[in-house]
This record gives structure tokens, C-alpha cells and sequence, in this order.
């Protein structure tokens, strides 16, 4: 049975950052919002609760913010990530309107704080959040509710109806039941499709099971699927997601910032052959860890493993499953399933290419390099030798997908070259209309916040207007 | 010192996920100090849990909490610890099993101290007095409340010994001590690192409802302390004896006190009732709560004494109030009392890991 609900000015589908902005924009102008999240409470937010900082331009020292990060620098930087796959001229409206967002922030609820312990080279680039990302979704709600914005939770959408170039309702179930909704305008910020694993199979094949998810498992796309079906415009590259490699121990999913593995830099990985695959040592590993999850990807079975010794073991920040320890290599083979005898070759094989390491340094590009081996390790190229020896597996874990809504920089959706004239989309689910591939720290929340913001007033504004 | 292994584990457990996180670094003093060690040993762990003031602030930032498989609650875990390390530095040993039994205990003293000191007032009456002391003379309770105080600090000591070894603690540095008594006395990790305070009484909205409670508690009985101490002065070194004037040291100081304390009490009281019991050591939520209610009785005894003065209500007034201040003497080093020491030393202990000197 369908149950009519009261009328809404604007319907916001998602509960993350981006779907927050939206609806505190809105009900700002007065407007009553309401916010369909289809997790329940403990877990509202999507991924936004596992984020922890914003990237942002900005002039002059800003908040906790030292120095100054020009346009050009931040849009250099993104350029360097994406390969240039990216949108300028909404990439640009992204940057320049970062700035602004930080104290809109603040006004909201959001508290800032120095750096982290081991993240110092964002202190000038990247604004952390206080608490991370669920104190931020904690103080969007509360803002929100003291906004008068109405939140449902375990509201999952099924379904939006498209008359022509509009919504017409919306379906969602709660409680076991259907209920419509039918408002005048809808903002879309319900994430990717990462948490369904049968849609990752359908774009990269089989392998995609053994990924893990590293964040919220109520992303499974319901939204976006049911919209592109419909022929919303789309963008970006099915297989193009971001996945990098983590502890294979990890949950399925939602093991978000402590399943991540550090040590790749000081150790050698191998595959369940116990072969090396790729340059450990290439370059510092905040520049490095996103290609891993494609690389372990590639691998039989999608697994890796990382193997270091006792003279490295303080050098990378704990994570949160302790290593596998053995006094000797066939031990730790064993232990963790690999072939001893080939475990045994692989590293010896490695330790003979080893040449001088009195010039290794942990932080730095160190050029102490293998001789002669194929892969090479061009830095930090250390014997493994001393006991006891450590291992961790390594398996993709994907944060989201980059297949989504084809917006324009009034964060609008189309279909067949029209604007759909009452729908808007936020963050994840059309972070593909800027970037093609790759991903910069911080820069998910920028698109949240600022196409949120412009979702929510334009939404509002039409809302008005009808 | 023999601390439960299952509890030091669980904590343990939980800091090593915190470790591997550290978005939680700025609410507290709790957080530095964590991302200091790589690895946890007992007495690493009991340090962070005395250190812990219970703001709840990183339980509710948490993405790991239940449901998650993780099931991370640092507060309770750290609550559990900090409960278990009192007991297992409790000194004379036998007595730390009235941690288990605070509320029951306190009423026990307060019944048997009530009807012992009426008793002693009915029986030893003195032939000539004024106020109260025309109840009970000043010699008796001399008598009876200077041990009543200065054992349970000797026994204190003693355990505060044993903990400051267990935590790893050395030599002190005035520096030290000087932020360990600010720290203190802005209560500064129930700020919440933003100033905003701490969560409590409302799930994750920031308020300074418990810091201000927390305080008024504090002052008002370091007030009260320094009416009785005043009030002593007075008596040995000039020969004033009580009952003083309104505007005496002792009652400028008592009458504030007093009601500070009552307030402060009353405002705890209401918070622990609104709050989360499960971010806490849960099993002792009663005898926290037996505590606070305590406190409150020896300041509202202690004014309503006041105001009934030259009425026939202070013979039943005054054992009430002694009664009441004699259960929280004996019982400060088994009760929530004994955190104001312990989360002192731990202050002291974190000061010294900060002082470069100590490097």
C-alpha cells in the first residue's frame, strides 16, 4: 500500500556530508527538508564518517590552515593525480569555492584541529577534522535539526518516477513499508555503488569479489542504478574506482582508516606464488598506496603479501591487526600459506641484488636500489634478513566508485541533452563530472560540500519558483 | 599489583585500533599519550585510564563503535581499568573490596556514625558549651576526626606509592606539577580540545554542563576544607572558638563552600542520570552515584546545621552532618573519592612524558 506523506519542499536521498549540505542549505531559506537515509542511525553518514579532512584553497592562513594554497597550485596538484582526466571548469568552481566552505563550516557545527601525528604534510593543504568524519556528520545533524530538516532513516529509495523532464515521486520503503513522496524539488547524494559487489563483478569480472569494501556497506547504488536506467546522463568509467591496497584481514567491509598497511615502502610483497610483481620502492608511500589496490588486483586470487624484517617493524604507523611473526622464512610461510622453498629463493634472490644501505632514510626518496633484479626496488632496497620476520596480506580495498551522474555547475542532472528541471546530484554519486580516474586527499569532501551547497540552494530556489 | 588480565586486554585491544586511527587526537590528554607507545604494557594502560576523564567525546566521533565488529567503547574500557587499578592499589589489601560495595558501605558508616556520635552527644554531653559544642566538646571530636582524616590519607599514600611505580612514574618537576594543577583545575580535558566541552548528558552534543558541575563540586569542598582549616587556626592559635559570626573566615568561606558543593552535587546528580550508563565502568555506576549523593549530604547537613543553630534540632542534626563526613573520611581511599588523587597522578605522570627535560 502506498502512504502519501505530507508535502516537502525538497526530498535530500543520502545522509553523508554532501546530502548534509544540501539539506542545512535548503532548510536555511526556509525551506522543509527532508533527508531519506537508508542506514539506520549508527551508521548514517555513508562514507563521510570514515573522511577526515577537507582540501582547501585559501589565501592566507585560514582556520588551521598555515600559509596560503593558490587555485592554480590545487588545481596543479589535481591535474598530477588524474592524469588530466578532469573537468577544469567544474574542477576550478570546486577549488575556488573551498575556500568559502571553511567557515560555512565552522558555522555549522564542524570543529577543526592541527595536523595529525604522521600527516604533517597536509598542515597547509588539508583542514582535519576534529574527531574525523562521524564528529563532522554528528554536527551536520545536529545543525540540521535545529534547522528543522526532518531525517528518516532505514528509508531506502526504490524507485524515482521521471515525468518527461522531471520527478514526479519518489518510492521508498520503511518499516516494511512503501511510502511515496512527492516534493518539489530532489537533491541525489546517496554515494556510489561500491557496496554492491555483483554490479563491481558486472564491470571488472569475477576478481571483484575478493575486493574489500573500505567503507560504508549502504552504498549499493539502488539510486543511481535505478536513475541510469532511466537515461539520467551519465558519467565516468564503470571499471575507475578508487582501491588501494589494505590488510587482507580487513572486514568485507567497513574497516575503513585502520586496515591500511603502511609498510609496502620497507618490505618486499610478493603474490601467492611468492613472486615479486612490482617496484616496492618507487616513490613515498602517500604517492604510492592508491596504485596498490590496483596492483594486488591483478594478482591470482587478488592477494598480496608483505614481507619485512625486525629492523623495519617501527618504521610505519601501527595498523590494526597485529603482523604475522616467525623466526625464520619457511615459518612465515607457512603461516601464511605461501610456498616456503620459493619464499626462501624470492628473498634471497632479492638480498644478493641489495648493494650499499648506509644511505637508507625512511622519509625521504633514498635511491638505496636493487642491482640487476627484475622488478627492481629503486628505493629503500634493504635485506631482509634479520629476525624475527613480519607478514601481513594485502587485498583491494575499494573507497567508491566513479560511475555516477553527469552534472553541471548548478550540480544539475539531465537526461537526453535536457535538464531534468527539479533533480540535483552531490557528491560521490556525481564526483565522475570532475574526476576520470585517480584522487587527491581531502578533495571528496570539497565536491561534497560545495556541490551540496549549490544542490541545496538551487533546489530550494526551484522549489520556490514552482 | 595484580590488575585483571581480561580487562587490561579488552583496553589493550581497543588502543591498538585507536593507534592505528588517531582521528580522536585532539579531544584529550588521553590521545597524545596513546599515539606516543606502540605497544601496551599494564602499566601504560592504567596511566591511560586514570588519565581519561570520561568526556565520551572520542566514543561518539567513532566509527568503529557497535554495531561494528569492531566494538570499540574506549570510555567504558577505560573505566573498567581505572576502576580495577583502585582496587588493585588499594591499601590495607582487604579493605579494596569495598570498591564493590561502595553505596552499601557508605550507608552502613553513615547509620552507624549518625546513631555512634548521637549516642556519644546524649551520653558525654558537656556541662557547659556553646553551638555545637554545647553537644559534643571540641576535645571528643578532635578525638574522634583527626584519625577519622589522617588515616585514610596515610593508607592513600600508600597506595599512590604503588601506582606511581605501576605507571612508571619518576622524579617531579615543579614544572610538572604546575601543568598538572592547571590541567586540573580548568578541567581542561572535559573541554573537548575545541572548548566546546564534552559529550555526556545529551549523546554527542558538546556541552560544559559536567566541567562546570564538576567544578563547583571541587571548589565548593576546597572551600569547606578551608573553613574547617581556618576554623582550626582559629581555635589553637587565637583562642576563637567556634560558633563563629557570619562574617568570620569560617562561614565566608563554609556558607559559599557549602552551597557550591550542594549545587555542583545536585548538577551531577542530573547528568549521571541522563547519561549513557554503558560508556562506563557499569557495575560501579551505583556506587559513583551513592558517592555524589554523599557529598551532597555533607554540604546540605552541613548548612541546615547552620541554620538551625540555638534550635533543638541540632541535636539530631549535628551526628548527621559528623555521621556523613566521617563515611566519606574512611571511605575516600575505596570510593570514587580516591579518583581525584589518582587522576592527579596521572596528570603529573602525562606532564613529566611531555617536559622535555625528562626526554
Amino acid at each position: 500500500m502506498l502512504k502519501r506523506n505530507e508535502q516537502y519542499d525538497v526530498v535530500v536521498i543520502g545522509g553523508g556530508n554532501a546530502a548534509l549540505c544540501a539539506a542545512m542549505t535548503a532548510a536555511r531559506t526556509g525551506a522543509r527538508v527532508l533527508i531519506l537515509e537508508s542506514a539506520p542511525k549508527a551508521y548514517r553518514g555513508g562514507n563521510s564518517r570514515h573522511t577526515r579532512n577537507f582540501r582547501c584553497m585559501h589565501g592566507g592562513p585560514l582556520g588551521p590552515l598555515v600559509e596560503s594554497y593558490s587555485e592554480e597550485e590545487y588545481f596543479a596538484d589535481l591535474m598530477k593525480v588524474t592524469g588530466g582526466k578532469t573537468d577544469e571548469h567544474l574542477a576550478r568552481l570546486a577549488i575556488r569555492s573551498s575556500e568559502e566552505c571553511l567557515p560555512w563550516m565552522i558555522e555549522h557545527g564542524v570543529r577543526f584541529q592541527p595536523s595529525l601525528s604522521g600527516t604533517l604534510s597536509l598542515a597547509r593543504t588539508n583542514a582535519f577534522f576534529l574527531g574525523g568524519g562521524k564528529s563532522l556528520v554528528n554536527a551536520y545533524y545536529r545543525t540540521a535539526a535545529r534547522l528543522g530538516v526532518e531525517v528518516q532513516y532505514e528509508a531506502e529509495v526504490t524507485h524515482l518516477e521521471l515525468d518527461g523532464n522531471r520527478v514526479a515521486h519518489i518510492d521508498y520503503r520503511k518499516d516494511g513499508q512503501a511510502r511515496r513522496v512527492t516534493p518539489s524539488s530532489v537533491v541525489v547524494a546517496s554515494g556510489g555503488f561500491q557496496a554492491d559487489t555483483d554490479w563491481l563483478a558486472r564491470a571488472w569480472g569475477p576478481a571483484a569479489k575478493n575486493f574489500l569494501i573500505r567503507g560504508t556497506p549502504y552504498n549499493r547504488g539502488l539510486v543511481l542504478a535505478d536513475l541510469l536506467e532511466q537515461g539520467v546522463e551519465q558519467v565516468g568509467d564503470p571499471t575507475q574506482c578508487h582501491a588501494v591496497a589494505i590488510d587482507g584481514r580487513a572486514p568485507k567491509f567497513d574497516g575503513g582508516i585502520v586496515t591500511r598497511l603502511d609498510c609496502v615502502p620497507f618490505s618486499i610483497v610478493v603474490n601467492k606464488d611468492a613472486e615479486r610483481f612490482y617496484d616496492e620502492g618507487e616513490d613515498v608511500w602517500p604517492k604510492r598506496y592508491a596504485i596498490w589496490g590496483r596492483l594486488v588486483a591483478a594478482q591470482p586470487d587478488q592477494v598480496g603479501y608483505v614481507i619485512i624484517d625486525a629492523k623495519s617493524l617501527n618504521l610505519f604507523m601501527p595498523s590494526v591487526f597485529p603482523p604475522i611473526a616467525a623466526n625464520t622464512l619457511e615459518e612465515l610461510a607457512d603461516k601464511m600459506g605461501l610456498p616456503p622453498a620459493k619464499l626462501r629463493a624470492t628473498v634471497e634472490g632479492f638480498n644478493a641484488a641489495c648493494g650499499d644501505t648506509s644511505a637508507f632514510h625512511p622519509t625521504e626518496l633514498d635511491g638505496v636500489t636493487t642491482q640487476g633484479l627484475t622488478p627492481p626496488k629503486t628505493n629503500w632496497a634493504r635485506p631482509i634478513s634479520e629476525p624475527p620476520f613480519y607478514g601481513y596480506s594485502l587485498r583491494t580495498g575499494v573507497t567508491f566508485t566513479y560511475l555516477g551522474l553527469k552534472v553541471d555547475e548548478k550540480a544539475q542532472c539531465s537526461i537526453h541533452d535536457t535538464k531534468i528541471n527539479n533533480l540535483w546530484a552531490a557528491g560521490e554519486t556525481m564526483a565522475g563530472s570532475i574526476l576520470g580516474q585517480g584522487y587527491l586527499a581531502g578533495f571528496g569532501m570539497t565536491i561534497g560540500t560545495v556541490f551540496g551547497r549549490i544542490a541545496g540552494k538551487e533546489a530550494a530556489a526551484h522549489a520556490y519558483a514552482t | 599489583m595484580h590488575m585483571q588480565p581480561e580487562l587490561l586486554q579488552e583496553a589493550r585491544r581497543q588502543a591498538e585500533i585507536c593507534n592505528a586511527c588517531r582521528y580522536c587526537e585532539g579531544y584529550c590528554s588521553v590521545f597524545p599519550a596513546l599515539h606516543a607507545e606502540r605497544a601496551f604494557a599494564d602499566g601504560d594502560l592504567t596511566q591511560l585510564a586514570n588519565l581519561c576523564h570520561n568526556c565520551r567525546g572520542c566514543y561518539y566521533a567513532c566509527q568503529y563503535t557497535a554495531p561494528h565488529e569492531f566494538a570499540l567503547n574506549l570510555p567504558a574500557a577505560l573505566a573498567e581499568v581505572r576502576q580495577d587499578s583502585w582496587q588493585a592499589h588499594a591499601w590495607p589489601r582487604g579493605f579494596a573490596r569495598l570498591f564493590d560495595r561502595a553505596g552499601l558501605a557508605m550507608m552502613v558508616l553513615l547509620v552507624l556514625g549518625f546513631a555512634g556520635l548521637f549516642a556519644l552527644s546524649q551520653m558525654l554531653r558537656p556541662e557547659s558549651g556553646h553551638g555545637f559544642y554545647a553537644y559534643m566538646s571540641h576535645g571528643v571530636m578532635v578525638a574522634i576526626f583527626v584519625p577519622a582524616f589522617f588515616l585514610p590519607l596515610c593508607a592513600l599514600a600508600v597506595s599512590l606509592r604503588a601506582f606511581w611505580r605501576t605507571v612508571g612514574g619518576g622524579a617531579v618537576t615543579l614544572s610538572a606539577l604546575v601543568q598538572a594543577l592547571q590541567s586540573a583545575g580548568q578541567m581542561r580535558n572535559l573541554k573537548g580540545g575545541h572548548g566546546d566541552g564534552c559529550n555526556f548528558e545529551a549523546e554527542d552534543r558538546f556541552s560544559h554542563a559536567r566541567r562546570h558541575c564538576h567544578q563547583a563540586v571541587l571548589v565548593g569542598f576546597l572551600l569547606c576544607f578551608a573553613a574547617t582549616g581556618s576554623a582550626t587556626l582559629m581555635h589553637y592559635l587565637f583562642g576563637l572558638e567556634a560558633p563563629y559570626g557570619p562574617l568570620s573566615l569560617p562561614k565566608l568561606l563554609g556558607v559559599p563552600g557549602g552551597i557550591l558543593l550542594c549545587c555542583g552535587a545536585a548538577g551531577m546528580v542530573w547528568l549521571k542520570l541522563r547519561a549513557d550508563r554503558t560508556l562506563g565502568a557499569v557495575a560501579y555506576w551505583g556506587g559513583e552515584m551513592a558517592f555524589v549523593l554523599l557529598l551532597f549530604l555533607v554540604a546540605a547537613s552541613g548548612l541546615v546545621l547552620w541554620a538551625a543553630t540555638g534550635t533543638s534540632a541540632v541535636a539530631v542534626l549535628l551526628p548527621l552532618h559528623l555521621g556523613a563526613v566521617l563515611s566519606f573520611f574512611l571511605l575516600t581511599p575505596y570510593s570514587k573519592m580516591a579518583h581525584g588523587f589518582y587522576r592527579m597522578a596521572a596528570l603529573l605522570r602525562d606532564a613529566l612524558r611531555k617536559d622535555p627535560g625528562m626526554r
